[in-house]
C-alpha cells in the first residue's frame, strides 16, 4: 500500500467537506461537513503515524475525536438557539453583520 | 508492617469521607448525622495511625536488636546500604524499599547516642506521570517523624471532630464544615507522608485551601472574608518560596525524591553548600508563611475569625506545624544550607527566636482570648523553628508533639468559654468563670501550666530540651538563642497567667448566665488535659528515669521518631541533659507566673503605668498595634508602591506631557495658520477631496463583500488559503 | 498486499461517493445517512492502517453518538423530511471553486512530495494497550486538558440550549 493513497483520500474528503461548509444552507449540514473535514485530518494523522512508526498519530486522532465531539455538542446547541430565536437555521439568512 | 507499606490508606479514608459528606451529606445522610461520618472516618484513621506507630516501633526495635554489633563493621554496612538503596529507589516499577531492613550504625561521632539506623518504609509507583522527560513518582514515605505526626494529627482531629458536633450544631453550613474538616485531615496526612517534593507541594497547598475555606466559614461577615483572603495571600507569598526551593533542589539533585535528596546532601556535604543555602532561604520563606514566623506571621491571629475548633485544629495543632515538619523532613538540606552547628547564629535560629520573642510580647496586649492564644502559637512555633535552627531536631519535634495537645486544649477551652459566655471572645466581658465552668477551668489551668513550662507538665520537658539545645548547640553554643528562649519562657508564663485572671477570676463582667458546656465538649478537653500532663513522658531524659529504674523508657521520641538514616549522615549530636538549666527554665516560668500573680491578684506593681508614663504608653501602643507590621504591609509597602507611582505619573502628566502638548499645540497652531493660507487652500484641498471621494467609491465597492453571511467569509478564507498554498507549493 | 489494495479501492470509492452524495443531496436525512457511510468507510481505513482502537472509537463515538446528536438536531430544528428545494446557497460556485482550488493544490503537493512512497511495512502494530500507555503517561496533561474541554463544552451546551 502506498502512503499517498490514504493521504489523497483524506485530501479529497477535506475538499468535499470545505465545499459542504461553504455551500450548504442548513446549519446542521454545515456541522456535518465540518465533521467530514475533521475526519479527513484524522486519517492523515493515523497514516503518518504508521509511516513514522509512532503511536502519537493515533493518540492525536483520539484527541481530535474528543474535540470534535465537544464541537458538535456546542455547535448543535448554537443551531438550536438560532432556530428558537429565528425559526430558521438557513445560515445565509443571518446577515446582521452586513456592512 | 502491612500498614507501613500501605500507609496511603490513612489519608484516603478522610478524603473519601470528604467526598461522601459533600455530595451526599445534605440529601441522603441528613444534616444531623453527617458528623458521625466524619468522626467515624477519623476514628478509623486514628486506629490505623496507632497500629502504624506500633508497627514502626517494632521495626526500630528489630533493626536495633539485629544490627547493633561491632561499630566498625556496622559503619561499612551503612555505607554499602546507602549506595545500594540510593540506586535501587530510582528504578523499578513498584517496589518496596521496606524489604531491605535497617543497617546498624553505632555512630562513632562524639556526643551522639549511637542508635542503629532504621530505614524508612517507602512504597512508591514510578511513572505516575511524566512531562518533559521527567518521571513523577507517587508514593508514601513513612518513618518515625511521619508516625509522630500521624499520631498528633489524627488524635487532635478526632477530638476536634467530636467537640465540633456540639460547638457548630445548628450552623447554616454544618455539612460543609464537616466536609472540610475531613478534607483538612486528609491533606495534612497526605502531606506528612509525601514521598517526593511534588506531593509535598500538593499537600501543602491543599492544607492552605482548607484553611482558607474554614477561616472564611462565616463569610457573610466582612472581617471573616478579609481574614481568609489575608491568610491565603500571605501563604501564597511563602508558596513562591517553596516552589523556588523545590526547583533549586530538583536542579541540584535531578530528583524530587525526598529520601534520595536527604541522602545525597549527607554524602555530598559542602559540595552543594551554596545551592543548599539558596534552597534553604527560599524554603524558609515558605516556613515563615505557613508556620507564622516573623515577618509573615500577621495572618495567623486574623485567622482566628474561623470557628474555634478550626482554630484548634488548624491554627494551633496541625496546619501551622507544616512548616516545622517540612524543615524536619528536609533537615539535611537546612543543616547544610545554614551551616547549623558551626556558628553561633544562623537565619533559621534567629527567625525562630525573634518570632518567639515578638509573639510573646504581642500576647500581652490582646483582649481577645483567641488572639492571645494565636500569638502564643506564633511564639511557640518560633520556639520550634529556633530549636531546629540550633540543631535540636528531637527537641523541636518533641515540642511540636506536646504543644499540639496543650494548645488544642487551650483553644477548645476558649471555645467552651465563648460557648458559655454568649459567643464573645473578649476577656473584658468574662471573669469569674471558674465558678460556672469547673471543667473548662481545670483543663485550661492544666494546659496553661503545660504551656508555661511548669514541672512536671508536658511543656516543661520539651521546653527544657529546646533550651538545652540552644545552650549546648552542636559544635558551638547559641548564647543569643538561649537568652531569647529564657526571656520567652518568662513572658509565656506571665501572659498565660493574665489570661487566667481575666477569664476565670474576678467578677463576671458579661451579660446573661454562663454555664458549663455539655459533656461532648468537656470530655475532649479532659482527654487533652491528660495528654498535656503525660505527653512529656514520651521523651524523658535518662537521669530522671534512672531514679525509677526505667532507663529503657528514656528518650522515646528520640529513639523512635528521629530519622537517624539521614541525621547520622550529617553528624547530628545530642547534648547531655543538664539539671541546673532545667532549674533555671523552671525558675523563670515560676517567676513569670509570680509576677503576673502579684500584679493581678495582689494588685501590686505599677498599675496604670501606661496612663501615667509617656514611654510606657508608647511601648504599649507599639505592642497593641502589633509592632505596626500590618501598617507596614498595607500602608507603607503597598502604599509606597502604589502612591508614588501614581504621584509620579501625575507629575509627569502635569508637567512633562502637558508642556509638550501645549508647546506642540502652539507650534502646530502657528504652523497651521501658515500652511492654511499658503498650501491648504491652494493645492491640498482639491487633492484631499479627490482622495475622499475615491475612498468612498472604493468603500462602496468593498462593501459588497461585507455580506454578513458566514459562508461568504468562509469562502474568502478558504480561497485565500488555497491561493497562498498554491504560491507556496508551486511557485516557491 | 493485493487484497488490501483491492479492499482499499472499494472502501475509498464508497467513501468518496458517499461524501459527494452527502454534500449534494437535497434530502437532509439522506445526508446524515451518507455521513454514516463516510464515517464507516473511514473506520475501515483505520483497520487497514492497523489502528484498531481508533477504528473502534470511530464507530462508537461518531456513528454511535455524534450521529444521534445530528439526528436530534435535525428533528429539533423541524427540518422538512424529504426533498428541500434550496439546499445549496446561491454562492455555491464560489464555494466549489474554493474547494477545488484547495483540493487541487493539496493533491498536487502530496503527489509532488510523497509520490509513490510505499507505506512503511516494518511498522509496529499499536494495540489498544500501547495507545492507552501513551495517553496515560506521555500525553497525560493533554488528556486532562481534553477532559476539561469536554466538561466546558457540556456546560456550554446546556447553558445555550436550555429554555429559561
Amino acid at each position: 500500500m502506498l502512503l499517498n493513497q490514504f493521504l489523497l483520500l483524506g485530501a479529497l474528503l477535506f475538499a468535499v467537506g470545505v465545499y459542504g461548509v461553504l455551500a450548504r444552507r442548513n446549519g446542521v449540514m454545515v456541522l456535518m461537513s465540518i465533521e467530514l473535514m475533521l475526519n479527513a485530518v484524522n486519517l492523515n494523522l493515523v497514516a503518518f503515524g504508521v509511516q513514522h512508526d509512532v503511536v502519537s498519530g493515533q493518540v492525536f486522532a483520539l484527541f481530535i475525536i474528543a474535540v470534535a465531539a465537544a464541537e458538535v455538542g456546542v455547535g448543535l446547541a448554537i443551531v438550536l438557539l438560532l432556530y428558537r430565536n429565528r425559526k430558521s437555521i438557513a445560515v445565509d439568512e443571518f446577515d446582521l453583520m452586513k456592512g | 508492617m502491612w500498614i507501613l507499606e500501605n500507609a496511603f490508606l490513612i489519608p484516603l479514608i478522610p478524603a473519601v469521607s470528604f467526598v461522601v459528606i459533600l455530595l451526599f451529606g445534605r440529601k441522603y445522610i441528613g444534616v444531623e448525622r453527617v458528623q458521625k461520618v466524619g468522626i467515624a472516618a477519623v476514628g478509623i484513621v486514628w486506629v490505623l495511625s496507632m497500629i502504624a506507630a506500633v508497627a514502626w516501633i517494632t521495626r526500630v526495635e528489630d533493626s536495633t536488636a539485629s544490627k547493633s554489633g561491632d561499630a566498625e563493621h556496622a559503619q561499612i554496612a551503612v555505607n554499602e546500604g546507602l549506595s545500594a538503596s540510593g540506586s535501587s529507589t530510582l528504578d523499578g516499577d513498584l517496589h518496596l524499599a521496606a524489604e531491605d531492613d535497617g543497617h546498624g550504625d553505632a555512630n562513632s561521632k562524639d556526643g551522639s547516642y549511637g542508635y542503629a539506623t532504621t530505614e524508612p518504609v517507602i512504597s512508591k509507583v514510578d511513572g505516575w506521570w511524566s512531562s518533559g522527560g521527567i518521571d513523577f513518582a507517587v508514593g508514601t514515605l513513612v518513618d518515625g517523624q511521619t508516625v509522630l505526626l500521624l499520631i498528633v494529627v489524627t488524635s487532635i482531629s478526632l477530638l476536634v471532630h467530636i467537640y465540633s458536633a456540639e460547638y457548630v450544631k445548628g450552623d447554616r453550613r454544618f455539612v460543609h464544615y464537616y466536609a472540610f474538616l475531613s478534607l483538612f485531615t486528609a491533606s495534612m496526612l497526605f502531606f506528612v507522608m509525601a514521598q517526593n517534593l511534588v506531593q509535598m507541594i500538593v499537600g501543602w497547598e491543599l492544607v492552605g485551601v482548607c484553611s482558607f475555606v474554614l477561616i472564611g466559614h462565616w463569610w457573610e461577615e466582612r472581617p471573616n472574608t478579609d481574614a481568609a483572603v489575608k491568610a491565603f495571600l500571605t501563604n501564597r507569598v511563602g508558596d513562591i518560596g517553596l516552589l523556588v526551593g523545590v526547583i533549586i533542589l530538583f536542579g541540584t539533585f535531578k530528583t524530587f525524591d525526598i529520601d534520595s535528596i536527604n541522602r545525597m546532601v549527607g554524602e555530598m556535604g559542602s559540595e552543594v553548600h551554596f545551592a543548599m543555602l539558596m534552597a534553604s532561604i527560599a524554603l524558609m520563606a515558605a516556613v515563615c508563611s505557613k508556620s507564622g514566623q516573623f515577618p509573615l506571621h500577621t495572618w495567623l491571629p486574623d485567622a482566628m475569625a474561623g470557628p474555634t475548633p478550626v482554630s484548634a485544629l488548624i491554627h494551633a495543632a496541625t496546619m501551622v506545624v507544616a512548616g516545622v515538619f517540612m524543615i524536619g523532613r528536609l533537615y539535611p538540606v537546612f543543616f547544610e544550607g545554614f551551616s547549623i552547628g558551626t556558628s553561633s547564629i544562623n537565619l533559621m535560629a534567629f527567625i525562630g527566636g525573634f518570632t518567639a520573642l515578638i509573639g510573646a510580647g504581642l500576647a500581652f496586649a490582646q483582649w481577645d482570648i483567641k488572639k492571645v492564644l494565636a500569638y502564643s502559637t506564633v511564639s511557640q512555633l518560633g520556639y520550634m523553628v529556633m530549636a531546629l535552627g540550633v540543631g535540636a531536631w528531637t527537641a523541636a519535634m518533641f515540642h511540636l508533639f506536646t504543644h499540639a495537645f496543650f494548645k488544642a486544649c487551650l483553644f477548645l477551652g476558649a471555645g467552651s468559654v465563648s460557648h458559655a459566655a454568649h459567643h464573645t471572645f473578649d476577656m473584658r466581658e468574662m471573669g469569674g468563670l471558674r465558678k460556672y465552668m469547673p471543667h473548662t477551668y481545670k483543663t485550661f489551668v492544666i494546659s496553661t501550666l503545660a504551656l508555661a513550662g511548669i514541672f512536671p507538665f508536658a511543656g516543661f520537658w520539651s521546653k527544657d530540651e529546646i533550651l538545652l539545645g540552644a545552650f549546648a548547640g552542636q559544635q558551638s553554643a547559641y548564647p543569643l538563642m538561649l537568652i531569647f528562649g529564657c526571656v520567652v519562657a518568662l513572658m509565656t508564663a506571665a501572659y498565660m497567667t493574665r489570661v487566667i485572671w481575666y477569664t476565670f477570676w474576678g467578677e463576671y463582667r458579661g451579660h446573661g448566665h454562663p454555664h458549663e458546656s455539655p459533656k461532648v465538649m468537656t470530655v475532649p478537653l479532659w482527654i487533652l488535659a491528660v495528654m498535656a500532663v503525660v505527653a512529656g513522658a514520651f521523651n524523658l531524659p535518662t537521669p530522671v528515669l534512672e531514679v525509677f529504674g526505667l532507663e529503657s523508657l528514656a528518650h522515646l521520641v528520640q529513639t523512635y521518631a528521629e530519622p537517624t538514616h539521614y541525621l547520622n549522615a550529617i553528624g547530628l549530636s545530642h547534648p547531655d541533659p543538664s539539671l541546673w538549666l532545667a532549674l533555671v527554665g523552671l525558675a523563670l516560668a515560676l517567676a513569670g507566673m509570680a509576677i503576673a500573680f502579684m500584679y493581678f491578684w495582689r494588685n501590686t506593681g505599677p498599675h496604670g503605668l501606661t496612663e501615667r508614663n509617656r514611654y510606657a504608653k508608647a511601648g504599649y501602643t507599639f505592642i497593641e498595634q502589633k509592632y505596626y507590621l500590618d501598617h507596614l504591609y498595607t500602608d507603607i509597602v503597598i502604599g509606597s508602591i502604589k502612591k508614588p507611582i501614581a504621584r509620579a505619573a501625575n507629575w509627569f502628566n502635569d508637567n512633562v506631557i502637558d508642556l509638550v502638548v501645549n508647546r506642540a499645540g502652539e507650534g502646530a497652531r502657528d504652523g497651521g495658520r501658515w500652511v492654511y493660507r499658503r498650501i491648504d487652500q491652494g493645492t491640498i484641498d482639491t487633492t484631499v477631496n479627490a482622495l475622499g471621494s475615491g475612498a468612498d467609491a472604493g468603500g462602496q465597492g468593498l462593501r459588497v463583500m461585507q455580506t454578513g453571511r458566514v459562508q461568504n467569509y468562509g469562502s474568502l478564507l478558504f480561497g485565500t488559503a488555497a491561493v497562498v498554498a498554491i504560491v507556496f507549493v508551486i511557485v516557491l | 498486499m493485493v487484497a488490501q489494495n483491492i479492499a482499499f479501492g472499494i472502501i475509498a470509492a464508497i467513501t468518496v461517493a458517499a461524501a459527494i452524495g452527502m454534500v449534494s443531496t437535497r434530502n437532509i436525512v439522506h445526508a446524515a445517512l451518507f455521513l454514516v457511510a463516510v464515517l464507516g468507510g473511514l473506520a475501515a481505513n483505520y483497520v487497514l492502517l492497523t489502528a484498531e482502537f481508533i477504528a473502534t472509537t470511530q464507530v462508537l463515538v461518531y456513528i454511535g453518538a455524534v450521529m444521534v446528536l445530528f439526528l436530534f438536531g435535525i428533528m429539533l430544528t423541524r427540518a422538512p423530511i424529504g426533498r428541500i428545494p434550496r439546499m445549496t446557497g446561491a454562492t455555491w460556485p464560489v464555494a466549489a471553486l474554493s474547494a477545488l482550488a484547495l483540493g487541487g493544490v493539496t493533491v498536487y503537493a502530496l503527489v509532488d512530495r510523497f509520490g509513490t512512497d510505499s507505506l512503511a511495512t516494518d511498522s509496529r502494530v499499536f494495540r489498544t494497550a500501547d495507545v492507552s500507555d501513551s495517553v496515560f503517561s506521555q500525553y497525560i496533561i493533554p488528556f486532562e486538558a481534553v477532559s476539561v474541554l469536554l466538561l466546558a463544552a457540556l456546560i456550554g451546551a446546556v447553558v445555550l440550549a436550555r429554555r429559561d
